[in-house]
């Protein structure tokens, strides 16, 4: 009887451990930064553990320690993620040191075409080495940097009056960089319903990539270049040009006169936070944030506008956004594939772009009617159209903490000319890129 | 239990302890050391001298530990004659400097001020005892993170507290290059001045009152009976605080990050937070080593000169 009893009971046990592991293998985990589009991930990722039965766990890690969390992870050969859907700038890394698995393959097999998706993004979040039809992820999240703004307080009449009294134009929309400063200053301690503003939320943060975003977005409409022949990796005379010193020069100005107090180290959520507490009016930040600023109690509908990168010498945004790949480590590569075959339908794609997900799908971003559908969509449109990114070199984290650490000094520390701060990035530069024998 | 039945388990069980003492009895002295500290040693050479000297190796290297597959050069010293050559370097090494120095010395200021209240055993002391430690019992990155919204120049409550009593205006203590050094010394200095006051205290409490007495006949006056009797009994527990609070604010990482992440500039970027930029951002693993090897040797030859100062006090 006993014997009997045993047996019966490990074969129960037997019995749920292996449909446990069936469950288990079910399942994949995605992982990216905690952010709105984020939580429109998860909602849209229940069509697809409804359509094929495999489960999704998500692991979401802050920005400010997302490429930290994520890099020692696939440095390490880390199993936690089978998607990733990491920084664009990864992409070479990625590449490189074979953390993603090369998808042409997949690609061809399962029809998905790169024509399909935005060619600017395809460039961006999916090819390594850039411009060769090599892709190790597909277009997931395209996303630049743009401007959210106090429509409210720009359209009421005593603020026009006297923004025209003192710059002899109207309140409008910025067309260039120089307006924009204007407008920021021209808020900055400016009361309003008896509180006092501030001219602008700017990207000013030290620790991860904040400052560099932020200056890149002013460096770019001057015509900033890494390098002078792409590939060459020739910086001098490029990066530390007369214009490339005239728009850090610019940013500090900006810093230091149009932005709150206490606005030194600040980044996506410092400036939403000065931006939905009516500190600022205006607001430096990620297109992924403004369908959530559209649908805010407090600034959302008609209280807030959106306006992308103004120009200044030439049209110029800073890229942000997203690709998603297959992490080489994975033991669900299968699994994880199918679910980029899901993803890349376009009624997928388009219910993405309903949820708060910036879809790359010309379906969907090319669409007739894409540039009406929301407040921003055009802006975004505008801006996807001349965006540019910092380096994507498989070293680029190293690139990145030494430019965060340049124009940091200048813009926030005060310390040295924009020049000096250039010229020590280049050497900074030179000496990480002889170490990866690219010079 | 009765006799018999003692005697019957003892014939009952099987012949293991003597035959284990006949075993062990083979063994000499020193090889029974040997059994009692090998498992000890090896485990300290595995995770401590081992990674050490691996340390000093990849120093000499271009090694960058997420490139597995790259072939690792021999660079000689060309990694410590970058280090040693940077500019940055020495910004980060007096950055740090600066830190410990002034942390030290306020919080024995502090530290041993509270002590001596303290020991004044007054009404309530415990409670307040209770209180002034109750800083250190936090985790240095929560500190960090909600100094940042004291510090606050709009909102915060020590730009207020300033401006009240100064008529500063806000101030920004973190975004301001003058500032901010002072920013993360009065926060360390907050959380740890309790903890050089424990210390202080237990020193305080172990001076017999004989001595206080014997000084009281002799009309010893007040700063005399600090000087000759408090002070010197003190010294031994307020060194070993300071050789505690020093080495640990070296390495200064986590309440410095969170507050202003090396900010502004670089202002406040101590040689910790460096190091872990170039390990584990910039993945400049060769080089990383030799800063570390620098500071080790630093620390090391630091504390050695300060125990033998130590040990002299105490003698």
């Amino acid at each position: 009887m006993r014997i009997l009893v045993t047996t019966a009971l490990a074969a129960a046990v037997s019995a749920v451990s292996f449909s446990g592991a069936n469950a288990q293998d079910k399942e994949i985990t995605l992982c990216w930064a905690a952010w709105d589009p984020a939580n429109a991930l998860v909602e849209l990722s229940k069509d697809f553990t409804a359509k094929t039965g495999i489960g999704m766990n998500f692991e979401f890690v802050p920005w400010t320690s997302f490429a930290d969390r994520m890099l020692n992870e696939l440095n390490s050969g880390g199993k936690l993620c089978d998607l990733m859907i990491g920084d664009s700038q990864w992409i070479g890394g990625g590449a490189t040191y074979g953390h993603y698995v090369k998808l042409n393959d997949f690609f061809e097999k399962e029809g998905i075409s790169m024509d399909d998706f935005l060619p600017a993004t395809v460039n961006a979040y999916s090819t390594w080495p850039k411009g060769t039809p090599n892709y190790y992820a597909l277009p997931a999240m395209g996303d630049a940097l743009g401007w959210v703004y106090r429509k409210d307080w720009f359209e009421r009449p005593e603020i026009q009056e006297a923004f025209k009294a003192e710059y002899g134009r109207d309140l409008a929309v910025p067309k260039n960089w120089t307006e924009l400063r204007e407008i920021a200053q021209f808020f900055q301690g400016r009361e309003i319903d008896g509180k006092k503003v501030y001219g602008a939320a700017i990207y000013t943060e030290r620790g991860s990539e904040g400052i560099t975003m932020g200056v890149t977005a002013a460096l770019y409409p001057w015509g900033f270049k890494y390098e002078n022949t792409p590939g060459k990796y020739d910086m001098e005379g490029a990066v530390n040009s007369a214009e490339a010193v005239e728009a850090l020069e610019f940013y500090k100005s900006m810093y230091e006169t149009a932005t709150p107090p206490g606005h030194s180290d600040a980044y996506m959520v410092a400036n939403l936070d000065a931006y939905k507490s009516g500190q600022v009016a205006m607001q430096m930040n990620w297109f992924a944030f403004f369908p959530g600023i559209a649908k805010d109690e407090t600034v959302g509908g008609d209280v807030s506008g959106f306006f992308a990168n103004p120009p200044q010498n030439v049209e110029g945004s800073t890229l942000g956004g997203q690709g998603i790949s297959v992490v080489s480590y994975s033991d669900k590569q299968e699994e994880a594939l199918e679910y980029i075959k899901w993803f890349a339908q376009p009624d997928v794609q388009a219910k993405w772009w309903a949820l708060g997900g910036y879809s790359c799908h010309v379906a969907v971003a090319g669409a007739d009617d894409f540039a009406e559908s929301t407040p921003f969509a055009g802006e975004f449109l505008k801006a996807m159209g001349s965006v540019k990114d910092f380096w994507q070199e498989p070293i680029y984290a190293e690139l990145l903490q030494a430019m965060q650490k340049r124009v940091h000094d200048y813009v926030v520390a005060d310390q040295g000319t924009a020049q000096e701060a250039l010229d020590k990035l280049i050497e900074d530069w030179t000496i990480s890129f002889e170490d990866d024998g690219k010079l | 239990m009765t006799d018999q039945t003692i005697q019957r388990i003892a014939s009952d069980t099987p012949d293991v302890a003597p035959r284990f003492v006949r075993r062990v009895r083979g063994l000499s002295d020193r090889a029974i050391t040997w059994l009692f500290i090998g498992p000890t040693l090896a485990i300290l050479l595995a995770i401590n001298i081992f990674p050490l000297i691996w340390t000093v190796y990849l120093s000499f290297t271009n090694y960058r530990a997420n490139q597995p597959g790259r072939e690792v050069k021999w660079v000689g010293t060309r990694n410590y004659e970058r280090l040693l050559g940077s500019e940055d370097i020495w910004g980060y090494l007096q950055a740090t400097a600066h830190f410990v120095v002034w942390t030290m010395v306020l919080q024995v200021l502090v530290g041993f001020g509270l002590a001596l209240l303290i020991n004044r055993n007054f009404r309530g002391a415990s409670f307040w005892t209770t209180l002034i430690l109750i800083p250190m019992m936090l985790s240095p990155a929560v500190v960090g993170t909600f100094w940042t919204y004291i510090y606050q120049p709009q909102t915060g409550i020590f730009s207020y507290i300033i401006d009240f009593f100064a008529g500063t205006g806000a101030i920004d203590m973190i975004g301001s290059v003058t500032l901010a050094p002072w920013a993360i010394i009065i926060v360390d200095t907050w959380m740890w001045a309790p903890y050089i006051m424990l210390l202080c205290l237990a020193g305080l409490r172990s001076i017999p009152d004989y001595l206080y007495e014997a000084a009281e006949i002799d009309r010893a006056n007040a700063l005399q009976k600090f000087w000759y009797i408090t002070l010197p009994r003190v010294l031994p527990f307020l060194m070993l605080a300071v050789l505690f609070r020093g080495i640990e604010n070296f390495k200064m990482f986590d309440m410095v990050v969170e507050l202003t992440s090396g900010g502004p500039g670089s202002t406040t970027e101590l040689a910790s937070i460096n190091l872990k930029r170039e390990a584990f951002e910039k993945w400049r693993t060769g080089f990383s080593s030799a800063f570390a090897i620098i500071l080790f040797v630093t620390v090391f030859g630091l504390g050695n000169i300060y125990v033998k100062a130590l040990n002299k006090v105490k003698s």
